[in-house]
């Protein structure tokens, strides 16, 4: 495609959008300190940006810092502008595209109550064993299983269970970190 | 000298130890402990507003006329919603403005108390930064850091918001110098730009056969010097300059190589060298969509450089094929200094032929229009006006709309600072408060808003803060009984409908003028002009000038909704003014 017809967000643009949305993890270094989150959020709604999955934690305590994971399917262009508009907030240290930068670890935790009895209470102990899933509450008619992993990881177990009783589903959302020895 | 005080006699000393000698106010139950210390106090001057949007619109024309901080000072609630919009159009102009805020005392925050809203909430989109300060020892910090990030880096407005309890709270005041760093380590504003970078553009330069130089409101934010550069700059490569409507005065209209403002309402010769140009040296300006027209089509064969203080402004709208980011007078400098050690020569014969074309552009007198002896044209009164006060130090102020767009085409300026416009976010009701507050930080200088009937309505209060203060600004008001761009629209894109684009039951502006205790003068006769003109200015007051202009004037050249540079609408054309846009058009803004 010519350069120069690279489509954008003007009033003025006519021509339907070209780039192809992909899925990106955002790692955010902040300033853990009252109305942050809420300045995130804001600009992905006010900008029009999407959030997949939110995680936002303190990480150094002594130092004030938390770290926002966030999961946004946008555009190649959109992402580079979702970059450059967070690091222009104020209490902003630094963002790191994880996606594009490569080798990163992704993990997220699910707690997942299944109820049931007879075949299907013992096929889901059995499933929750391969996955590698602890049971963490039980009574006679249910259990509370915690798994850990990848998403996609996760999405199966919970698709499994859904036959066997599922009852709900808690997720935490996106924890991600680089591979190697570089921090953030 | 760390000191005992309270949050209310903080907020006092922190304003002096930043400069700050004005400020635009109203009182209220939640700010009366600043009050009180202000009261208290001779090195701080306050300005008593009509409303809260006024005080801000004031604070901005004192800070783009003198390069320093506004300050606005409101109650809680509807003080601070007051407030709004004239953050939001600091926030889109990138005007440095600190405004305080009271709020209700930290333990009714939450309970829905009397005048309570949520104003670091509401303002989280409006403003550069915002702060709640719930401890009257973290204020000093907050304070000083307010106006630095206000006046660093891209510029914009600061909220801080103050309950009362902590305005009454004693604690330990800290000056500038004794707070340590910022709270805020990650708050790196550009400054120089990256010299390999600056040099590849003078290369890039240096080989152009048909540069343009498009320059923004980044120059005049930057402070006087980097319209200096920028006049150096111009002059050592002999590159033709335009400029986007913050921009104006960053280079002088007298100069030959100007071309005027580009844009939607800018001179044919600007979009059309912006159209055919080889290299584009956009210098502080960001590419918004008045200015690219549609953007599929905008400037086809050029490479771009971008020079931009906020990196979020480089790639936004359009693609840039060399980023540089930086202080637009700092960049400036240096690639002078750089063009300098490659040669002592401007391009003068390599684009020539380039001149030459610009100058068959500019011979379509694009600005032209056909001037009456029976009816004021609104262009020919601007003109007049800036005949008749030629040589004068002249601010101007303007509001929004046709006589917005017919000022920045007809009154040109030769210096910076002197032009002061609500741009990005087009606020109606800017310009008078705006003349308030550039004629408070200039007593002695000839201060003139350019105004529309309509908009002038919006903040016609001010014009009592006018008169109380004894500032002796002149209101210029363009009366065509319409919202003569609405209209001009409505003719354009909706069959001519007027769907409530005009002004029924106008107040006399001559008599409203003498109820708030300024002059009032009418004038509709183009032979009468020149000397209502001169009436205007020899009187030593405030002034509403009701000009009678003819009503259903189009503001031309014009670039329609969905069209490139290379369409406009020439003044030649205007009978056909209805059929210019086609169905996909009509849809844009």
């Amino acid at each position: 495609m010519n350069a120069h017809l690279q489509p954008s967000g003007s009033a003025y643009f006519l021509a339907a959008e070209t780039q192809v949305p992909e899925r990106h993890t955002l790692s955010v270094l902040v300033d853990n300190e009252p109305g942050i989150l809420a300045r995130i959020v804001g600009l992905f709604a006010a900008r029009g940006y999407n959030i997949d999955s939110l995680t936002v934690s303190e990480t150094e305590h002594e130092k004030g810092l938390s770290r926002i994971t966030v999961v946004t399917v946008a555009t190649p262009k959109v992402l580079t502008q979702i970059k450059l508009q967070l690091e222009r907030l104020i209490p902003v240290h630094r963002v790191h595209d994880l996606t594009s930068e490569g080798k990163s670890l992704e993990r997220e935790l699910a707690l997942i109550k299944v109820g049931g009895s007879g075949e299907p209470r013992a096929e889901a102990l059995r499933l929750a064993d391969a996955f590698r899933a602890q049971i963490v509450d039980a009574t006679t008619e249910s259990f509370v299983f915690e798994v850990t992993g990848k998403p996609s990881k996760i999405d199966s177990f919970i698709a499994l269970m859904v036959p066997l009783g599922l009852i709900e589903v808690v997720r935490t959302g996106l924890a991600a970190i680089s591979r190697g020895p570089e921090g953030m | 000298m760390a000191e005992q005080m309270t949050g209310a006699e903080m907020v006092i000393q922190a304003l002096v130890d930043n400069g700050v000698e004005h400020i635009f106010g109203y009182p209220g139950g939640a700010a009366l402990p600043i009050y009180d210390a202000m009261f208290q106090q001779d090195k701080v001057q306050h300005i008593l507003v009509r409303h809260e949007q006024g005080a801000t619109h004031m604070a901005e024309g004192y800070a783009r006329s003198t390069g320093k901080v506004g300050v606005v000072l409101v109650t809680s609630g509807p003080g601070a919603t007051n407030a709004v919009t004239g953050l939001t159009d600091a926030l889109m102009d990138s005007i440095p403005l600190v405004c305080i805020t009271a709020q209700v005392p930290t333990t009714l925050i939450g309970s829905d108390a009397f005048q309570e809203c949520d104003t670091v909430g509401i303002t989280r989109s409006c403003t550069k930064h915002n702060y709640l300060v719930k401890n009257v020892n973290d204020l000093p910090r907050v304070m000083h850091e307010a106006f630095h990030i206000a006046n660093s880096g891209r510029p914009g407005p600061v909220l801080v918001d103050i309950p009362k309890d902590v305005q009454f709270a004693l604690g330990t005041y800290l000056g500038i110098d004794e707070i340590g760093p910022s709270r805020h380590k990650s708050y790196h504003p550009a400054t120089a730009g990256d010299s390999k970078a600056i040099e590849l553009a003078v290369d890039m330069m240096l080989k152009a056969e048909r540069p343009i130089f498009y320059t923004g409101g980044g120059i005049i934010n930057s402070g006087p010097e980097a319209s200096e550069k920028l006049r150096e700059l111009a002059e050592l490569t002999g590159f033709p300059v335009t400029s986007t409507l913050m921009g104006l005065g960053a280079f002088p209209g007298s100069n030959p190589q100007w071309m005027g403002m580009l844009g939607m309402h800018g001179t044919y010769e600007a979009n059309m060298a912006m159209h055919d140009c080889d290299l584009m040296i956009n210098i502080g300006a960001r590419f918004d969509d008045r200015i690219t027209g549609r953007i599929d089509a905008f400037s086809p064969g050029s490479t771009r450089i971008h020079v931009d203080i906020d990196p979020s402004s480089i790639g936004k709208n359009v693609r840039t094929d060399l980023a540089i980011v930086g202080d637009s007078g700092l960049v400036m400098e240096e690639m002078v200094r750089i063009w300098r050690t490659k040669t002592n020569q401007p391009r003068t014969e390599a684009i020539a032929p380039w001149w030459e074309q610009i100058e068959g552009w500019r011979s379509k007198h694009s600005l032209g229009f056909k001037n009456s002896t029976t009816t004021i044209k609104p262009q020919h009164a601007i003109q007049r006006l800036y005949q008749a006060t030629k040589g004068r130090d002249v601010y101007i102020t303007t509001e929004v709309g046709q006589h917005q767009m017919w000022a920045a085409q007809h009154f040109p300026f030769e210096m910076p600072n002197r032009w002061m416009t609500s741009g990005g976010l087009g606020t109606m009701g800017y310009g008078l408060p705006a003349a308030v507050g550039v004629q408070v930080a200039h007593p002695d200088a000839l201060v003139i808003d350019i105004a529309g009937e309509a908009s002038v309505q919006m903040t016609m209060q001010e014009l009592s803060t006018a008169v109380q203060y004894r500032l002796p600004i002149k209101v210029f008001i363009l009366n065509n009984e319409r919202m003569g761009m609405v209209r001009q629209w409505q003719d354009l894109l909706h069959g001519g409908r007027y769907a409530h684009s005009y002004s029924e039951s106008l107040p006399d502006f001559v008599k409203l003028a003498e109820a708030y205790g300024g002059k009032g003068i009418r004038c509709s006769d183009p032979a009468l002009l020149d000397a209502a003109i001169q009436e205007m200015l020899d009187y030593d007051g405030p002034v509403l000038f009701d000009c009678l202009v003819e009503k259903h004037e189009n503001c031309l050249p014009m670039i329609p909704s969905g069209k490139p540079h290379n369409e406009m609408i020439l003044p030649d054309f205007e009978d056909d003014i209805g059929a210019v846009i086609d169905e996909k058009g009509r849809q844009l803004v």
